[in-house]
């Protein structure tokens, strides 16, 4: 399974070439006619199985419907680059979330592919130290479970940085404390600089440990897997085209890069895909340690409102318009680098 | 690796997969079954929490110890189900638990919304602010730009947006889906303030954090938290039960009958009100589906009301909090109970 989210029509391999008349064009008639039998009964069980639910909503006395979207949330949400105040209805606060969500995943995919691509090619190094290093690394960080280093990001981070009363200053107007990092933001027309005060950090804008301890526990986590598919794409161009590319006067390096990578890419590619939607959707983990991404949201919402049905959907929907987006991009990408012509 | 409770996914498969209507089915399910099914935190000190044994003890765990010794003549026969904020609802909808108690807010929208009986008060709470001392902050108003820790999935993580709201003084909220994570987190000092019922602040305080009295709990209750078990709605008879065992603790409390002096009570007293409290002159329980001794036995199980306050969260428990709401009405506090007649 490398290729992730595209759906293909089934294709009837039997009537290649045959003439209308032919039995085996007759198997091919019955053969459509099964998949549309099954595709009714799908849908026949699924639409019961919605009925019955709602029946036994209603009948239990539990609302239920997406009407609660558009009712004032009531909650705050920590931190969003878009506006949001409790006021706001619920899809607006479904909408920051899904802001929070995309705006660790994109750096994060960053990230992971940077520090991953440099770790895969460090595991096929000359260099024995690199080489040991680079496999220490991978090993360690797919092997241990991924909460269990956002935890640890996490509480390394609040433990290790300074109380929010008496904050670190970096420079004029940048100070680092367990609120995070601020640094002067341009607000409302004018730039707002952070103020120390006697308790906390104020003004200005702000990393939070919380969105750090999540960037950095994906991306380090998955860059271990992203190493090991740019070292298997690696090895997967044979050595005979290494040696020819030398002998013909290439250096190594542009062996790499003229001869290698082009080649090694068909391979990485489509797994590589994988790995994006893994990590886009291993950030529904910031629950955890209280970054506000969507799940956090859609967790807290459900709470408020009771409709667990509805809140779940809408975490689902997302996440499989989210993982849709990403492999429709990456199978572009994919038809780029492919070989073209052949199957 | 994407993380579903699995709890509450079953709950939802049992929504879409469940045989028709069990509405009045739920005394004689539990008789069956031989144990009562109840829905807990998953550890809240003085409310629910269990030892290193696994016995659950608190306040919530006595209402379920309490009503088995009830129903089902032993007191033992409980089986409890930890969940969390997010699972609970969905647990008790799809009949997994058999009553929620498990410190909820009786709040209009769970009452009116979800398919739920709250069914009595069980203890009177607000919520409240914990804050290290060495900021020297006495009320929640000084808390402006502050950073709040708070766990998801409560109704605490509402009325903090709405009390600062109204206020007009603006606090960040760091939201944990996680009792354990939140309470850590503010503890290594991530946040200025942590927020929940002042019961649960209480319970922070004094038992997670390294030094109590680093700690303080600012005077000021930011809203009403009524706490209390609550049953499905479709089945009175059971909801009815439940109600009538915490108002029999209650009574007996009342009356001056305790886990000690209540075999005595049973074999001399003549006060017509304890007799037929103890069942020894009318048969209440007939009419609950139970039999003639069913307060005797909740009470001989975990003694009266007070006794069971005193116990788990009274100035002698870990917890160490003042009566006050939660004495009975004719004490000063809330706590009243219909007549068992």
């Amino acid at each position: 399974m490398s290729e992730g989210g595209g759906m293909s029509a089934p294709r009837p391999t039997s009537a290649s070439g045959e003439g209308p008349t032919s039995p085996r064009s007759r198997v091919a008639i019955v053969a459509w006619l099964f998949q549309a039998l099954l595709l009714l009964a799908l849908v026949a069980a699924i639409a019961w199985m919605v009925s019955n639910t709602l029946a036994h909503l209603r009948e239990r006395g539990i609302h239920a419907g997406f009407d609660f979207l558009w009712q004032p949330a009531g909650f705050e949400i920590g931190e969003s680059w878009l506006s949001y105040e409790s006021s706001q209805p619920f899809w607006r606060a479904f909408v920051v979330g899904l802001a929070n969500t995309v705006r660790v995943a994109v750096p994060g995919i960053v990230l992971a592919t940077l520090l991953g691509t440099l770790i895969g090619l460090a595991r096929l190094s000359h260099n024995l130290l690199l080489r040991a290093l680079s496999t220490a690394y991978v090993e360690l960080l797919r092997n241990v479970p991924l909460l269990v280093q956002l935890l640890m990001w996490y509480f390394a981070l609040t433990e290790l940085l300074p109380a929010s009363s008496d904050a670190l200053q970096l420079a004029p107007g940048v100070f680092l404390s367990k609120s995070g990092l601020s640094f002067p933001w341009w607000e409302a027309g004018a730039f707002e600089w952070p103020v120390a005060s006697e308790i906390t950090i104020s003004g200005g804008a702000s990393v939070t440990p919380e969105f750090l301890a999540v960037l950095l526990g994906l991306a380090t986590y998955t860059a271990a897997f992203v190493a090991e598919t740019v070292r298997a794409g690696v090895q997967s161009v044979s050595s005979g085209q290494v040696h020819a590319a030398l002998s013909m006067g290439l250096t190594p390096r542009q062996s790499l890069r003229y001869i290698v990578m082009p080649q090694a890419l068909r391979v990485i590619v489509p797994s590589m895909t994988n790995q994006y939607l893994n990590l886009t959707k291993n950030s529904s983990l910031a629950v955890a340690i209280g970054y506000p991404d969507l799940v956090s949201v859609a967790n807290t919402a459900l709470n408020q409102t009771g409709r667990a049905f509805e809140c779940i959907a809408v975490i689902m929907a997302v996440y499989l318009l989210l993982s849709l987006l990403t492999s429709a991009l990456m199978n572009r990408y994919n038809a780029r680098v492919a070989l073209r012509g052949g199957g | 690796m994407s993380r579903f409770p699995f709890r509450l996914a079953a709950a939802l498969l049992a929504f879409v997969l469940a045989a028709p209507a069990f509405a009045g089915k739920t005394l004689d399910t539990i008789k069956q079954r031989g144990t009562i099914n109840c829905g807990v935190s998953t550890g809240v000190a003085g409310f629910s929490a269990p030892d290193s044994q696994g016995n659950w003890s608190g306040l919530d765990a006595d209402t379920c110890h309490a009503l088995a010794a009830a129903v089902l003549g032993d007191a033992k026969k409980v089986n409890f189900v930890p969940l969390n904020a997010q699972q609970r609802f969905a647990a008790l909808q799809s009949g997994e638990v058999d009553l929620l108690a498990r410190n909820t807010t009786w709040t209009l929208t769970r009452d009116a919304s979800l398919g739920f009986h709250f069914t009595t008060v069980t203890y009177y709470d607000g919520q409240g602010f914990l804050v290290p001392k060495k900021l020297k902050i006495t009320s929640p108003k000084q808390l402006k730009n502050a950073e709040v820790c708070v766990q998801s999935g409560t109704t605490n993580e509402k009325n903090v947006a709405d009390y600062f709201r109204a206020q007009n003084i603006k606090v960040k909220t760091v939201v944990f889906e996680g009792f354990e994570a939140s309470f850590k987190a503010f503890f290594a000092g991530r946040c200025q303030a942590y927020t929940t019922d002042v019961s649960g602040l209480a319970g922070l305080r004094n038992k997670e954090a390294k030094n109590p009295d680093d700690y303080v709990i600012l005077p000021d209750l930011i809203s009403k938290e009524p706490l209390g078990p609550l049953v499905r709605r479709g089945d009175d008879e059971w909801f009815a039960d439940v109600k009538w065992v915490i108002y029999a603790l209650i009574e007996a409390e009342e009356n001056g009958l305790t886990q000690a002096n209540v075999d005595e009570q049973k074999a001399n007293s003549k006060d017509p009100v304890v007799q037929r409290i103890l069942g020894t002159s009318e048969d209440t329980g007939k009419l609950l589906g139970l039999d003639k001794d069913w307060a005797y036995r909740a009470i001989k199980a975990v003694g009266n009301y007070g006794e069971i306050f005193e116990r788990n969260v009274g100035p002698k428990s870990v917890l160490k909090l003042p009566r006050g709401a939660n004495n009975l009405w004719s004490k000063g506090g809330l706590i009243y109970a219909p007549p068992v007649r």
